[in-house]
């Protein structure tokens, strides 16, 4: 029995998210809810299978260490230099604005100042791993709430180490002035050239060393070998293995390694992120919320509100969009893993006494756990109301319309679309949900309704049910889908015609049996690639020819990967194979025509009359 | 469901063909939507059941990208082959031409190797504006219409095709009910009836027709 004691642990975790993650994705939780519902079912609290979560913690951890990794693998130096405004400006916004108001008001309801400075700075981090994850989640590391997430994510990192450095200090007067401070500064500066001279100049010559010998396992050992040793040395010197992750990750950003990096780090990075939050959900000490739930209920509800406020005011003076400012809100509001050692430490220095501190433990575990069905109830009614700001000076389309056509989006796409049918008599009915865009639109006299093509109301006024085609040319590509999903299922004899926005969307659309679907970037660019062959040489009639030779091979080839969508590897192994198949095509074409160039009709017509060359 | 049967009394037919249509309208009309005849004939040709297939070339390629494996493969189980179209400034329309030039590939339909339509059927089906007074030597058309056929029937021979008596609707414009009809009414009859046409016998088969190896330029000069 003891030799395989060892495998209970994996076992139960692993059982417990593979059941409990799918079942989250299902209920449209999304998979970190699913984690910290594993966590608190096999809890000390739920069904004791593991009952010390702070080893679990401290070990998975490193996923937040791995995912800050792959961040910085992502952000070569130079974007990271123009982020610096964003990070010290409004991450330091964040943290100090928000403690400084948590702090008056705890001290306002009669706190000791500090145990209300500990409890603000804890409180005031954010969770970088629920916060990334989620913007991964959901793709939004690229946009503007995205990158303020990670700039304020970045300079709590940073904070981080003072904060921590300065707590015991609150305890008593008892600061030892000795020469530490200094030759531990030092020994951090030292650790810090060490990674970024050795990121520089030692670490790529390595991996190509490594490279050569062909061993993918060993490459895979050397990146995660690099990750955990980089930690390592920031946590000897005492900075946050975190950060010095992310730098190494920079560092690295420009290398030809960085995609075989990306690759080996990303499932070790999934797995023990999953871990992490599964140890999360099993920390929630629910002895100390039971205890004094309105308490624990007023510090989460009053933090998250606070943080919130702050929040809020920094997403307007930013300014962020609209239908973006909720998600930016919610992902920083909650607490954080930084919150946790915060704590751990004060309690630990007896600035805060243990009670003190396992409540608030508990108070941003359940910030944690609340923020994913926050970002449900976000995504269900608050997104559509902020990204149809004025809705109520919009009127909504009330009249049935009675056109052969429905336009639903009238952005770039569906602007030409529209054009194209008016300037051929046919007035389509226009529908669109962004009232900037519909005011400008009707500028130029032309009549758009407001209105969302997802309800099923207004698409039958809309006319929907006598309507010949449907436009969707939506840009969001989930609600695109969902309208797609609807007409297919309440208006079977409307035809759609879709724009896709990628390649998945151009799969989900096929899916729900939607034919006419154009990919919204082909064509343009294959135009572009007719200017360069032209450019190059090639006869313009030839470069037209050979852009839509391309084009049809490229749409057969779609359709026949479409029923193997979901298995990436296949997906990956059948697009070269459709590359190879194309240049094989083309070049045997290019053989084939020159011999009969020779001999056929197509050069100067001395093919079968061959009397009169 | 592999269901083969022998056909015997066909051995001798220089083109067997256990698939796919045995008579292939190739028809092309550029401006289908102002079409009075033309899209009758597509129509009356396609309820011709299973053994005839309609290629409508302005609906299949409107980009004007041919499919050349497609159109072959149709070619291969064909035992006619009828173009039908009007005639537009003498001759066949665009899209049309380019399907000659695209299909009837080297190597394929002719030169060395190039044996793939021998022995098979070609049929004009043309429709003109002008009416038949029109084309004489004293109106404005200056020729008799067998003028401008010379190219389709050394298209026709050049591939090893034997060349088949067009059938022709002068003065589409102007046709009368009762004579569009009665033109549908033989269209439909011949394709139904072929190879059993009473003036088939005294025709050739374009076999004198074979390019000698010499009279082009070799391979390896290519210009």
């Amino acid at each position: 029995m003891e030799h395989g004691s060892w495998l209970n642990g994996p076992l139960i975790y692993l059982a417990a998210a593979v059941l409990a993650v799918p079942l989250a994705k299902f209920f449209g939780l999304g998979s970190i809810m699913g984690y910290l519902g594993a966590g608190i079912l096999i809890g000390p609290w739920g069904l004791r299978f593991v009952t010390n979560p702070q080893e679990m913690l401290s070990f998975s951890e490193f996923g937040v260490v791995l995912m800050l990794f792959l961040v910085g693998l992502e952000l070569e130096p130079k974007r990271l230099w123009s982020l610096r405004k964003p990070i010290f400006g409004w991450g330091s916004m964040q943290l100090f604005g928000s403690a400084a108001l948590m702090a008056g008001v705890a001290v306002l309801t009669g706190l000791d100042w500090r145990v209300a400075t500990v409890a603000a700075l804890g409180l005031a981090m954010s969770s970088t791993a629920i916060g990334l994850g989620v913007l991964n989640e959901r793709s939004l590391m690229h946009t503007t709430s995205g990158q303020s997430v990670l700039s304020v994510a970045l300079l709590q990192d940073v904070a981080a180490i003072p904060i921590l450095a300065l707590l015991p200090l609150l305890a008593t007067a008892q600061a030892h002035a000795d020469g530490s401070g200094w030759s531990g500064a030092a020994k951090a500066l030292g650790v810090i050239a060490v990674i970024v001279l050795g990121g520089r100049l030692l670490i790529r010559p390595v991996l190509r060393w490594i490279a050569r010998s062909k061993t993918p396992e060993i490459f895979t050992a050397a990146s995660l070998l690099l990750v955990v040793a980089t930690a390592a040395l920031m946590q000897w010197v005492g900075l946050s293995m975190a950060l010095g992750a992310f730098l190494a990750g920079v560092l690295l950003a420009e290398s030809e390694y960085r995609r075989e990096l990306e690759t080996d780090i990303e499932p070790f990075k999934g797995l023990l992120l999953g871990l992490f939050f599964i140890a999360v959900g099993m920390s929630i000490d629910f002895a100390v919320v039971l205890a004094q739930p309105l308490l624990i209920a007023g510090v989460v509800l009053g933090f998250l509100l606070l943080k919130a406020l702050v929040l809020w005011a920094m997403g307007r003076a930013m300014p962020l969009p609209k239908p973006e400012r909720p998600v930016f809100i919610i992902l920083l509001a909650q607490g954080g893993e930084f919150g946790f050692v915060v704590f751990q430490t004060a309690a630990n220095a007896s600035v805060i006494d243990v009670q003190v501190s396992s409540l608030l433990v508990a108070a941003v575990a359940i910030s944690m756990l609340v923020t994913p069905l926050l970002l449900v109830a976000a995504d269900r009614w608050l997104i559509p109301l902020l990204a149809g700001h004025n809705r109520k000076a919009m009127t909504e389309i009330d009249e049935p319309q009675n056109q052969s056509v429905i336009i639903a989006g009238f952005g770039r796409y569906g602007q030409v679309v529209g054009r194209m049918l008016y300037a051929n008599g046919i007035q389509p009915t226009i529908l669109d949900i962004d009232a900037e865009q519909i005011e400008a639109m009707r500028r130029f006299d032309w009549r758009v309704f407001y209105g969302d093509a997802k309800r099923l109301d207004l698409m039958r006024t809309a006319g929907a049910a006598r309507a010949k085609v449907l436009v969707l040319a939506i840009d969001d590509v989930a609600q695109s889908v969902e309208v797609a999903k609807m007409v297919r299922e309440h208006f079977p004899n409307l035809t759609i015609v879709a724009r896709a926005r990628n390649v998945q969307h151009y799969f989900d659309l096929h899916d729900l049996g939607v034919t006419m679907i154009e990919r919204e970037t082909l064509d343009s660019a294959l135009m572009s690639a007719r200017s360069v062959l032209e450019t190059l040489g090639w006869e313009p009639h030839q470069a037209r020819t050979l852009a839509m030779r391309f084009r049809r091979h490229n749409v057969d080839q779609l359709l026949q990967m479409a029923p193997h969508r979901k298995d990436t590897a296949r997906l990956v192994a059948a697009a070269k194979q459709g590359r190879q198949q194309l240049e094989d095509l083309f070049a045997q074409e290019r053989e084939e025509a020159a011999k009969r160039d020779a001999r056929g009709w197509s050069s100067d017509g001395n093919g079968g009359d061959s009397a009169s060359p | 469901m592999t269901d083969t049967t022998e056909v015997n009394d066909h051995a001798a037919d220089p083109a067997p063909a256990p698939t796919g249509p045995e008579v292939l309208v190739i028809a092309a009309h550029p401006q289908l939507e102002h079409s009075r005849i033309n899209r009758r004939l597509m129509r009356a040709a396609a309820g011709g059941g299973a053994t005839v297939a309609v290629r409508d070339l302005y609906a299949l390629y409107p980009d004007y990208l041919i499919d050349t494996p497609a159109e072959q493969a149709l070619l291969k189980s064909a035992r006619l082959v009828v173009w039908q179209h009007p005639i537009h400034w003498y001759s066949m329309p665009p899209l049309m031409k380019l399907w000659v030039d695209e299909v009837l590939a080297f190597g394929w339909a002719y030169g060395p190797g190039g044996n793939a339509l021998r022995g098979k059927d070609l049929w004009l089906v043309a429709t003109t504006g002008g009416p038949e007074e029109s084309y004489r030597p004293d109106s404005y058309n200056r020729y008799f219409f067998d003028a401008f056929l010379p190219p389709y029937e050394q298209t026709a021979a050049l591939c090893g095709m034997r060349f088949l008596p067009p059938l022709l609707l002068h003065g589409a414009h102007r046709a009368s009910e009762a004579e569009v009809a009665a033109h549908i009414g033989v269209y439909t009859q011949r394709l139904a009836s072929h190879p059993d046409w009473p003036e088939l016998d005294e025709l050739l088969y374009g076999l004198a027709c074979a390019v000698p190896e010499d009279a082009r330029p070799d391979d390896s000069k290519s210009n």
